[in-house]
C-alpha cells in the first residue's frame, strides 16, 4: 500500500513554481490557496498568543483571592476579549487555513473555486481585529459584557459597542465568504473519481461546517445589528422599557451560538479521522457512519440552543425538549469516539506527535463531552449554570478538543507544507508539556464550579483559593509551553535539514500524499487520474 | 478554469448568497416568531392589550388569591408600591386594585411598567381591562400618582392554580424622557 505512485514523488527539481515576486505581490495580492492557507494559519497562531495573553491576565488575577493586579473593569474586558479573540481569531481562522491548504490537494483540485474571494475573506480579518483591539484604547475601554454580549449589560459600554459590533460583522462576512468558497470547491472541483462518499473525512467535515456557517453567521449578524439599533437608533428589540425582551436576545444569539460550537469542533473531528488511521496503519473504521454522524450532529445543533439558558424561566416543556435534544447529540458523538477507538484496535500503532495529540483529543474531548451531558440535565444545570464548571466544560472541548486537533493537524501536514520533518523530540516535549499542564489548568475548575464559584468575576471566596492557584500554575505552564510549538514550527520551516518524502508517513493515504513535499506552488493543474489504492476511502478499482 | 466550472460556481454563489440573506432575515423573523411561539405553543401571554370583559360569568364556587409585586429598575429614581399586597377574588369577577408611584428626582421622567404573571402557565387566564402598563407614564419632578389596574381571572383557569402573582417592573424609558426634555411634552402620556 505504501508508495503507491512512486513516479510522482521524485522530480521536485523540475517543478517551476511561478511564485509572484515581491513581498506585497506574494502575500497581499495572492490568490493561491497555499499562500492564503499560510496567511490564515500564521494569523490564527498570532491571535492564539494574543488571546492567550488575555487569559494569562485572567489567571494571574485569579491566582489569589482578593484584587491584586487589575481593576474589575479590565478583568471583564479580558474575559470578553479572550473569548472573542480565541473563537473568531484563533480557532475559526486556523480551521479555514487548514481547509485552504488541504482541501484542493485532498480532492485533486488546482486551487479553491473562487480564489479572489479567498484573498478578500482573509484580508478582511486583520482589519476586523484591528478595530476590535482599538476599543481597548478608547474612553471606557473594550467590551466588558462577555463574548456573548447579552443586553442590557453589553449596551452599557461606551464607544466600544459600535466598534465591536462592526468588527463582528466583518469577521462574519469573512467567514461566510470562506464558507461559500469551501462549498464551491468541494462540490464543483473534485477530480474525476472522487465521489462524495470517497472524500476524506476532513473534507466532509468542512463541507458540513461550511453549511452551518452560511446558515447561522447571518443570524449573529442580525442579532448584533439589533443591539446596534437598540443602542443608537432608539429601537426596543431587547429593551424592556420599550416593550422588548432581553431574553429574546439570548434565544437569537444561541440559535447562532450552538451551531457555532459545532463549527469549532466538526473540522477537528475531520482532522482526527485523518490522523488516527494513518498512525494505526488501518483504514478508518465505519467511514460512512462517521459521515452520517457528522451530518446528524450538524442537524441536531439547530434544535438545542436553549440549553445555554435553562435558568431564564422557560416553561417545563421547553426545558424538557432542549434537555432531551441535547442528550441525543451524545449518540452520534459516541459513534465517532467508538469508531476512532475501533480504528486503533488491532492496528500497528506508532505515536508520533500528531498521533499523540489525536489520542489526547479522543480522551480529553470525551471528558468535555461527559461534563456536557451533565450540563444538559436541567436540574443539575440550575446548580452549574454560570459557574466554573461551565468554564471547565467548554475549555475541555475547545482547548483539548479543537486546539489539540489543530496542533495535531499542523504536525501531521507540516512536512507536506515545508518539505522538511519537524523535530520529533521537541514535538513530543510540546505534547507532553501541553497535555499535563492543560489538565492542571482546567480539571480543578470542575471542582470550583461544583463548589459554586461563579465565572467572569475578578474576585472569589477564600474557600476557592487552592484550586485557583493550581489552575493558574497550570495556565502559566500551558501558555509558556506554546512557545515550544512556535519553536518547532520555525525550526521545521526554516532550519530543518531532514527532507520529507512525498508520502511523509508510512501509513498515509490520499491524494495530498501523492504530491511531492513540499507541495508545489501549483498542484493538480491537470486533474489526477485516481487509481486503485490511492484514496483512503472507497475503492476505485472497479 | 473551464467555462462549465465558472457557471457552476456562479450558480452556487447565487444559491449560497440566497441562503445567507434568508438566514439574516430569519434572525429578524425570530422577533415576531418569539411572541407567536410563547403564546400559541408554550401558552405564555406577552401582549399588553386590554381584554374585553363583556359577558363575564362569575364563578362563586372558587376563590383565587392574587398577589401584587412592584419593582423599580435601578436606573429609575421612583418609588412604586401596590396599595394591597394580595386579595382574594372569584374567577370571572372584574376587580380594581391600585398602585402608587412617585418621582423622587428633580426632573420629569417617562417610565414604562412591564407586567409579568406567575406561574407563567396561568398568564393566559389573567386578563387586564385597564392598566397603567398599557401606556408610557410621565411623572413630573416630585409628582406622585395613584394608578388603577382592572382585571379579571378567566373562569377557565386550571383547577390546580389557587394563587397568582402579578408583578410589575417600572423601567426608565430613556428615549421618551429625552424627547420630553427636548420638546416639553411626551407622546402617549396618559393624562
Amino acid at each position: 500500500m505504501a508508495a503507491v505512485n512512486p513516479a510522482i514523488h521524485q522530480d521536485t527539481h523540475d517543478i517551476h513554481d511561478h511564485k509572484p515576486h515581491g513581498f506585497l505581490h506574494r502575500w497581499l495580492f495572492t490568490t493561491n490557496h497555499k499562500d492564503i492557507g499560510t496567511l490564515y494559519l500564521v494569523f490564527s497562531l498570532a491571535m492564539f498568543f494574543v488571546g492567550g495573553a488575555f487569559a494569562m491576565v485572567i489567571r494571574a488575577e485569579l491566582f489569589q483571592p482578593g484584587m491584586q493586579l487589575v481593576q474589575p473593569e479590565f478583568f471583564n474586558e479580558m474575559t470578553s476579549m479572550h473569548g472573542l479573540v480565541m473563537i473568531f481569531g484563533a480557532i475559526m481562522p486556523a480551521f479555514v487555513g487548514l481547509a485552504n491548504w488541504m482541501l484542493p490537494m485532498m480532492i485533486g483540485a488546482p486551487d479553491m473555486a473562487l480564489p479572489r474571494m479567498n484573498n478578500w475573506s482573509f484580508w478582511i480579518l486583520p482589519f476586523a481585529f484591528l478595530m476590535l483591539f482599538s476599543t481597548m484604547f478608547m474612553p471606557g475601554g473594550g467590551p466588558q459584557g462577555g463574548w456573548t454580549m447579552y443586553p442590557p449589560l453589553a449596551l452599557q459600554g461606551g464607544m466600544n459597542v459600535a466598534f465591536s459590533i462592526f468588527s463582528i460583522h466583518m469577521m462574519g462576512i469573512s467567514s461566510i465568504m470562506g464558507a461559500i468558497n469551501i462549498i464551491a470547491t468541494i462540490l464543483n472541483m473534485r477530480a474525476p473519481g472522487m465521489d462524495l462518499l470517497r472524500m476524506p473525512v476532513f473534507v466532509w467535515s468542512w463541507l458540513i461546517t461550511a453549511f452551518l456557517l452560511i446558515a447561522v453567521l447571518p443570524v449573529l449578524a442580525g442579532a448584533v445589528t439589533m443591539l446596534l439599533t437598540d443602542k443608537y437608533f432608539g429601537t426596543s428589540f431587547f429593551n424592556a422599557a420599550g416593550g422588548g425582551d432581553p431574553v429574546m436576545y439570548q434565544h437569537i444569539f444561541w440559535f447562532f451560538g450552538h451551531p457555532e460550537v459545532y463549527i469549532m469542533i466538526l473540522p477537528a473531528f475531520g482532522i482526527v479521522s485523518e490522523v488516527i488511521p494513518t498512525f494505526s496503519r488501518k483504514p478508518l473504521f465505519g467511514y460512512q457512519a462517521m459521515v452520517y454522524a457528522l451530518a446528524c450532529i450538524a442537524f441536531l445543533s439547530f434544535i438545542v440552543w436553549a440549553h445555554h439558558m435553562f435558568t431564564v424561566g422557560m416553561p417545563l416543556g421547553g426545558n424538557l425538549f432542549f434537555m432531551y435534544g441535547t442528550m441525543l447529540i451524545a449518540i452520534p458523538t459516541g459513534v465517532k469516539i467508538f469508531n476512532w477507538v475501533t480504528t486503533m484496535w488491532g492496528g500497528s500503532l506508532t505515536f508520533e506527535t500528531p498521533m499523540l495529540f489525536a489520542c489526547a483529543f479522543v480522551i480529553l474531548f470525551s471528558i468535555g463531552g461527559f461534563s456536557g451531558v451533565s450540563l444538559a440535565l436541567v436540574p443539575a444545570d440550575f446548580q452549574y449554570h454560570d459557574t466554573f464548571f461551565v468554564v471547565a466544560h467548554f475549555h475541555y472541548v475547545l482547548v483539548t478538543g479543537a486546539a489539540f486537533a489543530i496542533m495535531a493537524a499542523v504536525y501531521y501536514w507540516l512536512p507536506k507544507w515545508s518539505g522538511h520533518m519537524y523535530s520529533e523530540k521537541w514535538g513530543k516535549v510540546h505534547f507532553w508539556s501541553s497535555a499535563i499542564s492543560v489538565n492542571l489548568l482546567f480539571f480543578p475548575q470542575h471542582f470550583l464550579g461544583l463548589a459554586g464559584m461563579p465565572r467572569r468575576i475578578a474576585d472569589y471566596n477564600v474557600a476557592f483559593a487552592e484550586f485557583n492557584m493550581i489552575s493558574s500554575i497550570g495556565g502559566f505552564w500551558f501558555g509558556l509551553t506554546q512557545i515550544i510549538f512556535v519553536g518547532v514550527i520555525v525550526h521545521c520551516v526554516f532550519f530543518s535539514r531532514v527532507r520529507a518524502t512525498g508520502q511523509v508517513w508510512e501509513g498515509s493515504h490520499g491524494l495530498e500524499w501523492t504530491l511531492p513535499s513540499p507541495a508545489p506552488y501549483h498542484s493538480f493543474s491537470e486533474p489526477p487520474v485516481i487509481t486503485a489504492g490511492m484514496l483512503a476511502h472507497g475503492d476505485v478499482s472497479r | 478554469m473551464t467555462q462549465q466550472a465558472t457557471s457552476l460556481n456562479r450558480s452556487l454563489i447565487r444559491t449560497a448568497g440566497a441562503v445567507v440573506l434568508a438566514s439574516f432575515f430569519f434572525g429578524f423573523a425570530m422577533v415576531p416568531l418569539y411572541r407567536v411561539v410563547c403564546e400559541h405553543v408554550l401558552g405564555i401571554k406577552l401582549s399588553g392589550e386590554a381584554a374585553n370583559a363583556t359577558g363575564l360569568v362569575e364563578d362563586t364556587s372558587r376563590v383565587v388569591s392574587v398577589q401584587f409585586v412592584a419593582n423599580v429598575n435601578s436606573k429609575l429614581p421612583w418609588s412604586f408600591t401596590p396599595e394591597q399586597s394580595s386579595i382574594e377574588v372569584h374567577p370571572g369577577k372584574l376587580t380594581e386594585v391600585w398602585f402608587d408611584a412617585a418621582n423622587h428626582s428633580d426632573a420629569a421622567i417617562v417610565g414604562n411598567a412591564v407586567p409579568s404573571v406567575a406561574p407563567n402557565s396561568a398568564s393566559l387566564y389573567f386578563n387586564k381591562t385597564e392598566c397603567f402598563c398599557f401606556t408610557e407614564q410621565v411623572l413630573a419632578a416630585g409628582e406622585s400618582r395613584r394608578m388603577p389596574v382592572r382585571f379579571f381571572v378567566d373562569p377557565k383557569l386550571p383547577a390546580q392554580v389557587r394563587q397568582l402573582t402579578l408583578s410589575y417592573t417600572f423601567f426608565a424609558n430613556e428615549a421618551a424622557t429625552e424627547r420630553l426634555a427636548d420638546t416639553g411634552s411626551a407622546r402617549g402620556a396618559v393624562n
